[in-house]
């Protein structure tokens, strides 16, 4: 069983309570991370793999168990230096460092009763299957909760597990579709567009694993698992800011702008701006910081010379925050767009920082990488790869946290490269057994 | 049952990232008290939609998304006497929340290091755009600005044209879901070891993992990838095309041959589907402007719902384009319960969105509709500060407390 029941039931002072030691708040003496007692048994593929992800970064034992042929989400590119290969993916490495692989093909029986050993001994288990997927196979909720009823089971499907669309299929564009972020997204004479990396069950993931945390929080208390039921459809619809609520109470759909933003029947608010070497987010409207921010920027033209009479002679701070409407737009665009065209985009945000006008790149991933800000925080992270004989850099913590900072612990995994250690040293199989298994197509 | 009943939180959060994730919390049945003044009110209350025509700060139906089932204390964080009730919070609360600039709370003598010698196994969550440190920690901005320092901004949008904001405040809306389970697990640490400690969540370092493969693709392979419009590198058809009426518009997403079959026979396999360009996803791919075409000639006949579910049942991914109006109505998320419906004095009956997941053995709750500025503060004051009818009396009247102010243009 798994560790959080040393503390059940810890005294008077209710659940929250620490039930060891006294308070303190320095580094912890060990290497000991905020979810090491716990063991994650990841079953999820390219759908799922953030939510085990923040687990294994926050300290979790996470063991993606993977079939024979390899996670269908090694597959998928981009892969290192072009090479396509299932220990090459990126989306692979990015959201599998810090986890352990085990391989089991859970289509045999001797693969579904290796796994219902290891729910014995595991605190979560998250899986991306279809609903009923997991139930065909023998290994529902009822099934795993009656081998270990403190099981937490994570299930991330597009529209959950049950209503009227759930057997429906959603690739990442028709899930944004129905969640209705795409409407709002993208220029008002072309379609609705997606955002450009896919994110609808990367938002359901994460959210995967803040369900588990809730309840794992009602497993301290009471020493039963549960099932954790997440819908991406409703994990995106919560990222549509005051959409929904805007048709509820004020009966106004709301209208894709591109580069504008509408604020109300007849007015605007300018977002992007294309300069020199790419584009900048420079919100142009009135309202305190903001207006302060467009006044700003007219006495930055002025002083290069490329001042405009009328755009300084308004006040934008005066000027409530998106106000403008497109009379006025069409006498100040021009002249702030030539502006911008004459600068690069780290000329316009390191004079934006020193005048306190509200401009940033529209940040590539070379922009990214070079971000001063990232570079003090020393947010990347230099990671050796041995079998490549090579350094990579990769993404640095989520979190820092004062006393379990979050590591780099563990490359990706290769495929099965811990079944020996888990299957041998922890599940207590004989090497016999194993090469059995694996010539048996178990493993 | 409530899996947080018996966390405490102190709240300092605004705006939305913070409130929504404080929001999860009392949700499953936290106590959550957020301070507040009346000088310095939440953005959100200044933010559209208003329940009526006068705006007060007591009317939004965004910041009512948030903060329903919290605890409104109104205090004058100006007046020397404020930090004295704060410190009185800081030793009941188990947690503290705050996503304010750098600096901040350090300004008021809240920062970590002053907070655990009030309570040693505070655990402080802080989030805020940049990080402390660095040279931009404390520039200002919001979270449209985030999306483009984050990369989403220019890879969304057309290949032809100016890259384009995701809608709204986007990693607003990404970043609780790295901060919930991060603030369980530091709890959960704290319970077994008995420390706690300061969080710090960067919004940009947590947003850059809705962004990690294409990072890794230009620092490991030097490459940028670039705006897509909808299309997919490895499937076509892949887009929205128009149907019926106005701005009507249906996802198609054919990932396999297979889809592409099943699209071919729902059309009823008219002749140009027959084309053998059209039979390989890299002869679709290499005509993919022409594919589009046709297909949208198709669409255009079909009304957007029954154009959806003829497709599924065909086995087809496809799907409506929803607008805001069409998630209010969405048959799968009325399904769910998705949006709760509340009652405010000043934003009328409105939705309140749940979390995105149900719990088998859970309750998650709404149990009052957003809170007004103030509303609750000589209740707290009692029941949890212990404090006497005088006391709480001297401190309204000497500016330090603030109850809540009748709504201008009353009630809805």
């Amino acid at each position: 069983m798994g560790a959080w029941r040393d503390c059940v039931g810890a005294g008077p002072l209710g659940p929250w309570r620490h039930c060891v030691g006294a308070g303190s708040s320095g580094p912890s003496p060990s290497d000991e991370g905020m979810l090491s007692p716990y063991r994650v048994l990841d079953l999820t593929d390219e759908r799922g793999l953030l939510c085990g992800k923040i687990l294994a970064d926050l300290g979790a034992d996470v063991i993606q168990v993977e079939p024979s042929t390899g996670n269908s989400a090694r597959r998928i590119g981009p892969f290192y230096q072009d090479e396509v290969h299932p220990e090459r993916s990126l989306f692979w490495w990015a959201y599998t460092t810090n986890k352990r692989s085990i391989t089991l093909n859970l289509t045999t029986a001797d693969g579904r009763a290796l796994l219902k050993r290891l729910v014995q001994s595991a605190d979560f288990l998250i899986e991306s299957g279809a609903p009923g997927e997991m139930a065909a196979l023998g290994l529902g909720y009822g099934e795993l909760a009656a081998l270990n009823p403190a099981l937490i089971v994570v299930s991330i499907t597009p529209f959950g597990q049950d209503g009227p669309y759930a057997m429906y299929q959603a690739p990442d564009l028709v899930g944004m579709g129905l969640a209705g972020f795409m409407y709002v997204t993208g220029d008002p004479d072309r379609p609705p567009v997606r955002v450009g990396f896919p994110h609808f069950y990367l938002h359901g993931a994460a959210a995967g694993a803040a369900g588990a945390m809730v309840a794992h929080a009602q497993r301290v208390l009471t020493g039963q698992g549960q099932q954790v039921d997440v819908s991406c459809q409703e994990a995106v619809a919560r990222a549509l800011a005051s959409a929904p609520q805007s048709y509820a109470i004020a009966g106004a759909v709301i209208v894709r702008q591109g580069s504008y933003r509408q604020t109300g029947a007849t007015t605007y608010m300018r977002i992007t701006w294309p300069c020199k070497d790419g584009f900048v987010n420079f919100q142009f409207s009135g309202g305190a910081a903001a207006g302060r921010g467009v006044n700003n920027l007219a006495q930055w033209m002025a002083d290069e010379g490329m001042g405009d009479a009328y755009l300084q002679s308004l006040d934008f701070t005066k000027l409530g925050y998106g106000t403008i409407n497109r009379e006025m737009l069409e006498r100040t665009v021009p002249p702030i767009e030539r502006f911008m065209m004459s600068h690069t985009k780290q000329e316009l945000f390191e004079g934006a920082v020193t005048r306190r006008i509200l401009l940033f790149p529209v940040a590539t991933p070379r922009d990214i990488v070079h971000n001063p800000q990232l570079q003090a925080r020393q947010y990347f992270q230099q990671v050796s790869h041995p079998e490549l004989g090579t350094t990579l850099t990769m993404l640095g913590p989520f979190v820092r946290s004062s006393a379990t900072p979050l590591r780099q612990r563990r490359l990706p995994p290769r495929l099965g490269e811990h079944n020996i250690e888990v299957y041998t040293q922890e599940l207590g199989l004989q090497p016999g057994d194993l090469a059995r298994l694996r010539e048996a197509g178990v493993l | 049952m409530r899996p947080l009943e018996g966390l405490k939180v102190l709240d300092f959060c605004w705006v939305a990232a913070g409130p929504m994730t404080t929001g999860y919390l009392v949700e499953y049945g936290a106590t959550v008290v957020r301070i507040e003044s009346h000088a310095h009110p939440d953005t959100l209350h200044n933010s559209p939609p208003f329940g009526s025509e006068g705006r007060g700060p007591n009317r939004s139906g965004y910041y009512a998304n948030y903060n329903a089932s919290k605890y409104a204390f109104g205090l004058n964080m100006a007046h020397p006497k404020a930090m004295h009730i704060v410190q009185r919070f800081v030793a009941w609360a188990d947690l503290v929340t705050e996503n304010f600039t750098p600096g901040t709370m350090e300004k008021w003598g809240l920062g970590y290091d002053e907070l655990r010698t009030i309570k040693p196994d505070v655990i402080l969550f802080s989030t805020s755009m940049l990080g402390r440190g660095g040279p931009y920690s404390r520039q200002p901005g919001f979270g449209p600005v985030l999306s483009s320092l984050s990369g989403m901004t220019g890879l969304t949008g057309w290949p032809d044209r100016a890259p384009t904001n995701p809608y709204g405040a986007y990693t607003d809306f990404v970043v609780p879901r790295f901060a919930l389970p991060t603030i369980i697990a530091a709890l959960d640490y704290r319970r077994r070891t008995g420390r706690g400690q300061h969080l710090d969540m960067a919004q940009l370092e947590a947003a850059l993992y809705f962004m990690a493969p294409p990072m890794l693709q230009y620092m490991l392979n030097g490459h940028e990838p670039e705006r897509t419009g909808n299309r997919h590198p490895a499937a076509a058809p892949h887009g929205a095309y128009p149907c019926q009426g106005e701005d009507c518009w249906c996802t198609i997403a054919c990932m396999t041959d297979t889809h592409w079959q099943a699209l071919c026979q729902a059309m009823g396999c008219p002749a140009w589907t027959q084309d053998e360009r059209f039979a390989t996803v890299l002869g679709r791919k290499a005509h993919e402007d022409e594919l589009d075409a046709r297909l949208g000639e198709w669409t255009q006949g079909w009304e957007v719902e029954a154009l959806m579910h003829a497709l599924q049942q065909a086995g087809v991914p496809a799907g409506v384009v929803h607008t805001n109006r069409g998630v209010i109505e969405d048959a799968q998320l009325q399904h769910r319960g998705h949006f709760v419906y509340l009652d405010h004095p000043g934003v009328g009956r409105h939705p309140v969105q749940r979390s995105e997941f149900r719990l088998s053995q859970a309750t998650a709750e709404h149990r009052w509709a957003a809170p007004l500025i103030g509303q609750h503060t000589a209740q707290v004051c009692k029941e949890i500060l212990g404090m006497s009818e005088d006391e709480i009396a001297t401190l309204m009247a000497e500016g330090v407390l603030e109850g809540s102010t009748p709504l201008e243009g009353g009630t809805v």
